[in-house]
């Protein structure tokens, strides 16, 4: 085991991938001389060659068609956005081609890609650098959709993402880029995609989320124990597609479920597996399932507007308490 | 420095005195960002402030500007208060957007500052739109849309370039070329002759100068914005400058050359402004006023950011829309 930060993590699975496998190379901004935006290509240039990690332009409409092109073409690439926000510059290529190419030409096509697009607040970066809107790809047929919580999930996942012969849309956490934990270097397996991780166990209440939301649900979790309630907490991983075995046997066993995710909570996927265990756990449910997630805001700048935005521990816990 | 009987010292006196202002803003702006007090990203427009203000100085009030990431000259060039500019950096009430945009969404549409953009190359499109609206409406306003050599890259700038040209809008095209985009020299990811060449290929009018000659960036806005407001169709200025600083304030720009900042200071726009005024008998102790002058206003308004209040938070659910506003607390 050694302790490594998110952005170490995901640098390392990268590099076991690019040795294992020469189709596997990465396009995008800066990924050279800055070795990306939190160093998670740091030095791979050098040791891979400009043909592996390649600087583009700014042009992210084809940093995405490009990744398309170079996967229909036998090779596995990396589609690096740096934001989320910039990756709106390329939904076209990823939602009507990526996302369709299989299908339409009949299973002749396959785009086995990674469009690498790191969402959330980091703080201060405003309304066009903070958005989380993974929702949106959960409902596109033929994405796959990743959201990792910590450098041990940010290399097994990647790594998977890698391997998956579907596109797969990668959303790390600016705000994790420095979280630190403990990777188990000897094991070089990749995670199973669509496998939830239970965070910590518990038979009052079911807390499902996933991305920077776990952290802050475990420190809940933790004050909640201390008051008496017991809580489940379930880091998803994989929102597309998600793991409902994991979270119907938790709330088989608590009857009660709170989601919360950083993203929007209007039209969120919070709603969906809201509606999937209303609809299908019915009996087993002491009570309404609960949401939380963000205001239907754009985030704002100003420090006290931002914080108002963010979901924090002892508000995870305050909603935990009107269950009971 | 491009010398020209009709800019009259004093004029350009007052334009230095934009620079300096741009200047002494962006210092403040750099230090109270490592100080803490400005959150975020800083994207400082030092060694580069002659283009911003002399083509602003060529405009009228109620022309209009687009910016990139990299607006405060723009902005303040365009006439928008430094004061309210340095509020909205520290998030407070006064600041320009009432500190919901900050730094890289710095905005005053008072004076027609449409605003910068997190976006690279989306202030091309818009800027379209925009001279679209003034056609429609009759009016003889002109939109500059400023952009960095590196956003030429996007499909908007040579989409916006294309639309501008087929309808003949009123834009004038500022390319500010610095040379290099984040850590990544420009030249290194850009086919062809440049910025111009692209331009020139959709017959788009384009000239290139040095954009740190204050009075040749005057001369040549003034031709080509007449040109433009005399329905003659978009231009483009390439305008080739130096960042002297990091790509933003915590970027210590490694990636260039050593000593190659320090070179680039000889012909840095202040000091080559201020060497011509000296020339024309502007006094070393009218220069040094004017220095400490917006030096002092600058650190005024540092001052009154701090004891500015905070935005209360029901701001946070304000101006997201009318028709499906958000309730504070509900849908939550
Ligand atoms: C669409 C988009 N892609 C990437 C970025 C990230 N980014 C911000 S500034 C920058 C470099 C811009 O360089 P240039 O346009 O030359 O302007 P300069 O910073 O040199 O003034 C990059 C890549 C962005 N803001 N928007």
């Amino acid at each position: 085991m050694s302790e490594m930060t998110y952005a170490q993590a995901a640098r390392l699975g990268l590099k076991e991938e690019m040795d294992r496998d020469p189709t596997v190379w990465a396009l995008g901004e800066d990924l050279g001389f800055e070795g990306g935006m939190a160093g998670q290509y740091k030095d791979l240039q050098a040791e891979f060659g400009t043909d592996r990690i390649v600087d583009t332009p700014i042009s992210e409409a084809t940093i995405m068609g490009a990744a398309i092109g170079g996967a229909l073409a036998g090779t596995r690439p990396i589609a690096e956005m740096r934001f989320s926000d910039f990756a709106m510059c390329a939904v076209d290529e990823l939602v009507n081609q990526a996302a369709k190419a299989r299908y339409m030409f009949g299973g002749q096509a396959r785009v086995p890609m990674v469009a690498r697009m790191p969402i959330g607040i980091r703080g201060g970066i405003a309304a066009q650098h903070s958005q989380s809107p993974e929702a949106w790809y959960t409902h596109v047929p033929g994405l796959v959709v990743v959201t990792p919580a910590t450098p041990a999930d940010n290399r097994g996942l990647l790594k998977a993402a890698i391997r998956c012969d579907d596109p797969v849309v990668y959303m790390e956490h600016k705000g994790l880029w420095g979280a630190s934990g403990e990777v188990d270097e000897g094991d070089v397996e990749p995670l199973p995609l669509g496998v939830a991780r239970t965070v910590c166990k518990g038979d009052d209440l079911t807390i499902v989320t996933w991305a920077a939301m776990v952290g802050v649900a475990e420190s809940a979790a933790m004050t909640l124990r201390a008051m008496g309630i017991s809580v489940e907490v379930i880091d998803l991983r994989t929102l597309w597609p998600w793991d409902k075995d994991a979270v119907f046997h938790s709330v088989r066993k608590t009857g009660r479920l709170l989601v919360v995710h950083e993203a929007v909570q209007i039209g969120g996927f919070g709603g969906e597996i809201s509606a999937e265990v209303s609809e299908h756990l019915f009996e087993h449910l002491k009570g309404p399932v609960k949401r939380m997630g963000g205001a239907r805001i754009p985030i704002p700048f100003s420090i006290p507007l931002e914080e108002a935005y963010m979901i924090s521990a002892e508000q995870v816990a305050e909603k935990a308490r009107s269950f009971f | 420095m491009a010398q020209d009987q009709a800019n009259e010292p004093a004029r350009i006196f007052d334009m230095f005195r934009k620079m300096l202002l741009i200047r002494a803003f962006e210092e403040a702006a750099g230090e109270n960002f490592f100080a803490g007090n400005v959150r975020g990203s800083v994207h400082q427009y030092i060694g580069e402030e002659a283009i911003a203000v002399g083509i602003c100085a060529n405009l009228r009030d109620d022309d209009l500007l687009t910016s990139y990431h990299r607006g405060h000259g723009h902005s303040i060039a365009k006439g928008a208060d430094p004061r309210a500019m340095m509020l909205e950096l520290f998030g407070r009430v006064g600041g320009t957007s009432g500190g919901k945009g900050g730094s890289m969404h710095i905005a005053d549409f008072s004076v027609g500052m449409l605003g910068a953009n997190g976006v690279i190359a989306d202030g091309c499109t818009i800027s379209v739109g925009a001279a679209q609206a003034i056609k429609l409406l009759k009016q003889d306003k002109i939109i500059v849309n400023f952009i960095g050599d590196g956003g030429i890259n996007r499909g908007p700038f040579m989409e916006a370039l294309n639309w501008a040209k087929v309808y003949e809008l009123p834009v004038l095209f500022v390319c500010e070329n610095n040379q290099i985009a984040a850590t990544t020299t420009t030249k290194t990811v850009t086919a062809g002759d440049g910025i111009a060449a692209r331009a020139e290929s959709y017959g788009i009018p384009a000239v290139t100068i040095d954009g740190n000659d204050l009075l040749l960036v005057d001369r040549t806005a003034a031709k080509l914005i007449s040109e433009i407001r005399g329905g003659g169709g978009p231009r483009l200025m390439q305008a080739m400058t130096y960042r002297l600083r990091g790509h933003f304030a915590h970027d210590k720009a490694l990636y260039r050359a050593e000593g190659e900042a320090e070179a680039a200071l000889e012909h840095e726009p202040v000091r080559r402004a201020e060497a011509w005024l000296l020339e024309q008998g502007i006094s070393e102790s009218e220069i040094t006023n004017a220095k400490e002058e917006a030096e002092a206003r600058i650190a005024q308004y540092v001052e009154d950011a701090h004891n500015a209040p905070w935005p209360d938070l029901k701001a946070a659910f304000t101006d997201v829309q009318d028709v499906g506003a958000p309730v504070p607390g509900a849908g939550q």
